[in-house]
């Protein structure tokens, strides 16, 4: 079907790792990344747990040797990050040598330094230089910079929960076209007292660890990360003698149009998402070997999300896990964590477990992998669902 | 208990932006979600907050809702016992 | 690869071109430096139980949808694709303030709701109840054509047939504030017509929607052809050129192909030097327009120039007030889009009669 969408490296940084290394040991190990809040200064702080990166920003303007006067928020030093990480992972020294382009996704931009200078910009010049930052196209202004790109084909996306699954989705949109060549791929959002509260007037982050798709569920928990992938034509492949990780082969976006936050009762979204994407990939649904669920543990979520299983793969569900309860709810940036986390999955033949499930829920039986399998791999499907019934599927390949 | 029932609808009516609906068009006893005023689940948070701003009520669970909000009558009793400002 | 036409258009600006049966006939001057848009009457498109919880943007997002359907005869479309820079920013700013105000406490949710950028497309699904794809791009001026060139993928490989496209963004008081802290927005009030002889930083900022149904199948209602698409996160005013070039080339065209070109200049001393470099070099025999004197600038301001570009072609006619350089072309065929916001994100659109 069509061209082959390689993907030839990854970057991410995340609450369990500051790259891909690190992020798959924490995976194996089972080390979850969840924990108080200690970097924003909020009154939530003992009622909340979050998925945090260990480095300050201090930290992360280091080593993108930023210097002297800079408007870099949060979530544009992640992505900065982890993008940089991926274009090295794939052994590209000169960026413009062929057509790339950048697609990112984010949901917060600048909102980080937007709520900290809120009042103060009317009384002090030095932190006006924030201003030009607060939209969510300056993080990927400023990551195309990073990576050299000029004249570039560079652009943004924002649809909450789905949003970097739909940066993968677009790129590889665009290099079947033959618009681009190649194309860095991904989402990044620093986590952000507007976000933190914004979700709990929803009333749906736990107390404590999340526990996806258990009866006792009792909500998400925030998290904050950046990841990135690297997409190549089958062209820049050959000529480049390229190794290639694993391919996008199919990809599917729906809408719930049910509810301006939930989702469905019966999945709708999600159900359509992964039949377009089976369909793209020209794969049979008995052909997905793991899914790497949403799952963020809200009761609607995996309620929504489990239907849409069953009513996709019948009674034949494949093994599946939610990732969430490592690295919290990265928003923006999930769909690309949870690419990361397919291709290493597909690389490995191992499935990750989804932590903290007791239960299973009352509505149906699904039971999700919970132990660490060793398991041949040949194809994995993610879902990304969000907000505003934005529901996206990714499925990975080990062939094109 | 009447007074606070004519409180609540107008509070209603202004909180959940009801432009086209005034306080003698809703009874006591009418339902706010569904068929009655047609309310959801984000008017439920905006009301579940109301209770807490306005009269020190807190509800953990969003669930607790659905029977509290059932009518301004229901509303109104649960305030009377729980309310601590 | 199927033709890719543009079969309706609807605009909410600050003139009133949400009435698709006049074309910038009568013109709102402005003498100020923050320009909003002439309300259409709302609660024709939207019922008042959803109208409660929107915000501007999403009015007019809304608004704009249903005119353009209605326009294009369709109840539904494939897929919903939207730009926007920065989203339902009041509702932003309502929810940042009140985190600061009340120290994080009694925070409701409608505002957050309203404030994730995706909420107008999510609106415009619900209303129509659209279980199509759902995209929405905010990467500052190029929000509207990233979008474009979305849909334009998807027909031309016919993944979808009819396509809701459009560029929104509205405008709110914080942000209008801190905006001309920076010099962003123009120190001193300009009236429209000096705009481009203003010799100041900064622009006269504005708000506006402007949609379209972008289809695969040409219609009795088709204004134009969508010839192609292309975005650019830098350049310099020197590369401009031999961009225009390659990117003409690319669609078999030469510069004297070229029947109108419809320039984003908004009267930035800083930045207009970009539109200069084509307007006093390669276009400098090309009929030339503008327009962010009638409509301001932001994110999605050039969606508003797509508009007037399609009525331009549909029309044959061009509007006196938009008139730069005063040269007319004897037919009205291909129009190009030249826009940029502060030396960054340009973008090339060119459209061709049909």
């Amino acid at each position: 079907m069509g061209k082959g969408i390689a993907i030839t490296g990854m970057g991410i940084i995340s609450a369990i790792g500051n790259n891909v290394e690190e992020n798959y040991r924490s995976l194996i190990d089972g080390k979850k990344g969840i924990s108080r809040i200690s970097k924003i200064d909020t009154v939530h702080k003992d009622a909340l747990m979050v998925g945090e990166i260990d480095f300050t920003n201090q930290e992360l303007e280091q080593f993108l040797e930023l210097g002297g006067s800079h408007n870099y928020s949060r979530s544009a030093l992640l992505g900065a990050f982890a993008a940089k990480q991926a274009v090295s992972n794939a052994n590209i020294t000169h960026i413009n040598s062929y057509k790339t382009g950048l697609v990112s996704a984010t949901t917060v931009g600048g909102m980080d330094k937007t709520e900290q200078y809120y009042y103060e910009y009317f009384e002090n010049k030095e932190v006006q230089k924030y201003i030009e930052g607060h939209h969510a196209g300056d993080s990927t202004q400023k990551i195309a910079e990073q990576l050299g790109l000029h004249g570039s084909l560079v652009t943004t996306i924002s649809t909450a929960c789905s949003s970097a699954a739909n940066a993968i989705l677009l790129g590889a949109r665009l290099l079947k076209a033959g618009k681009l060549d190649r194309v860095i791929v991904g989402g990044t959002d620093g986590l952000s007292k507007f976000t933190l509260n914004g979700f709990k007037t929803l009333m749906i982050q736990s107390d404590t660890y999340n526990t996806p798709f258990d009866e006792n569920r009792k909500g998400l928990n925030l998290g904050e990360a950046a990841a990135f992938l690297v997409l190549e034509s089958d062209e820049v492949v050959q000529k480049e003698n390229k190794e290639v990780l694993a391919y996008v082969k199919g990809w599917g976006n729906a809408n719930d149009a049910f509810h301006q936050t939930a989702s469905s009762d019966h999945g709708d979204g999600a159900t359509l998402a992964m039949q377009k994407a089976l369909k793209v990939a020209g794969s049979k649904s008995n052909e997905i070997d793991y899914i790497n669920a949403h799952g963020t543990a809200t009761p609607n979520n995996d309620l929504s999300e489990g239907r849409a299983f069953l009513r996709v793969f019948g009674d034949t569900v494949p093994d599946f896990s939610s990732t969430k309860a490592y690295t919290g709810h990265t928003l923006a940036a999930a769909g690309g964590v949870e690419a990361v986390f397919s291709v290493l999955a597909l690389q490995h033949n191992v499935i990750f477990p989804n932590l903290n499930f007791k239960n299973p829920m009352q509505e149906f039986h699904l039971t999700p992998q919970t132990e660490l399998k060793k398991k041949k791999l040949h194809t994995v499907l993610s879902n990304s669902l969000g907000f505003g019934g934005n529901c996206s599927t990714l499925i990975f390949s080990k062939e094109a | 208990m009447e007074a606070l029932k004519e409180e609540l609808k107008s509070k209603i009516i202004e909180q959940l932006n009801l432009e086209d609906v005034s306080v003698d068009e809703i009874a006591d006893d009418d339902p706010l979600f569904g068929d009655g005023l047609g309310l959801d689940s984000i008017d439920a948070l905006e009301l579940i907050v109301m209770l807490d701003k306005d009269y020190g009520i807190k509800l953990a669970d969003p669930k607790e809702g659905k029977k509290i909000f059932e009518s301004v009558g229901t509303m109104a009793d649960y305030i009377t016992q729980h309310k601590t400002k | 690869m199927k033709p890719v036409y543009i079969n309706s258009v609807a605009s909410i600006s600050a003139q009133r071109t949400f009435d698709n049966s006049v074309f910038l006939d009568e013109i709102t001057e402005y003498t100020d430096n923050v320009i909003r848009v002439i309300d259409p009457n709302y609660k024709e498109f939207i019922p008042p139980a959803a109208a409660r919880r929107m915000a501007k943007g999403i009015k007019m997002g809304v608004a704009a949808s249903k005119i353009a359907l209605n326009e294009a005869n369709l109840e539904n479309v494939d897929a919903i694709i939207t730009g926007t820079g920065l989203g339902c920013i009041a509702d932003s700013e309502k929810f940042v303030s009140k985190i600061i105000d009340d120290n994080e406490e009694y925070l409701t949710p409608t505002s957050f709701i309203q404030s994730t950028h995706n909420t107008v497309a999510g609106q415009i699904a619900l209303s129509i109840k659209c279980k199509g794809y759902n995209f929405t791009y905010v990467h500052s001026s190029v929000s509207f054509e990233s979008a474009l060139l979305d849909a334009k993928l998807q027909l031309e490989y016919d993944e979808a047939q009819n396509i809701l496209v459009g560029g929104v963004d509205e405008l709110a008081d914080h942000h209008i504030k801190i905006h001309k802290l920076v010099d962003h927005i123009k120190a001193d009030v300009v009236n429209s017509k000096e705009l481009l002889e203003s010799n100041t930083e900064g622009a006269v900022f504005g708000e506006g929607a402007s949609f379209f149904v972008l289809s695969n199948k040409k219609s009795d209602h088709t204004y134009a052809q969508v010839l192609d698409v292309a975005t650019y996160n830098s350049f310099s005013k020197q590369e401009l050129q031999s961009a225009l070039e390659s990117f003409l080339q690319e669609n078999s065209l030469e510069i004297s192909d070229i029947d109108i070109v419809a320039m984003g200049n908004n009267g930035d001393i800083g930045y207009d030097g970009y539109y200069d470099a084509l307007s006093h070099g390669v276009l400098k025999n090309t009929a030339q327009t503008y327009y962010k004197h009638l409509c301001g600038e932001f994110n999605t301001a050039s969606s508003f120039g797509a508009w007037m570009a399609a009525k331009m072609i549909r029309t044959q006619h061009i509007p006196e007030a938009i008139k730069l350089n005063g040269m007319e072309p004897s037919k009205i065929g291909t129009v190009l889009l030249y826009n940029q916001y502060r030396g960054e994100n340009h973008s090339f659109v060119l459209l061709r009669g049909c």
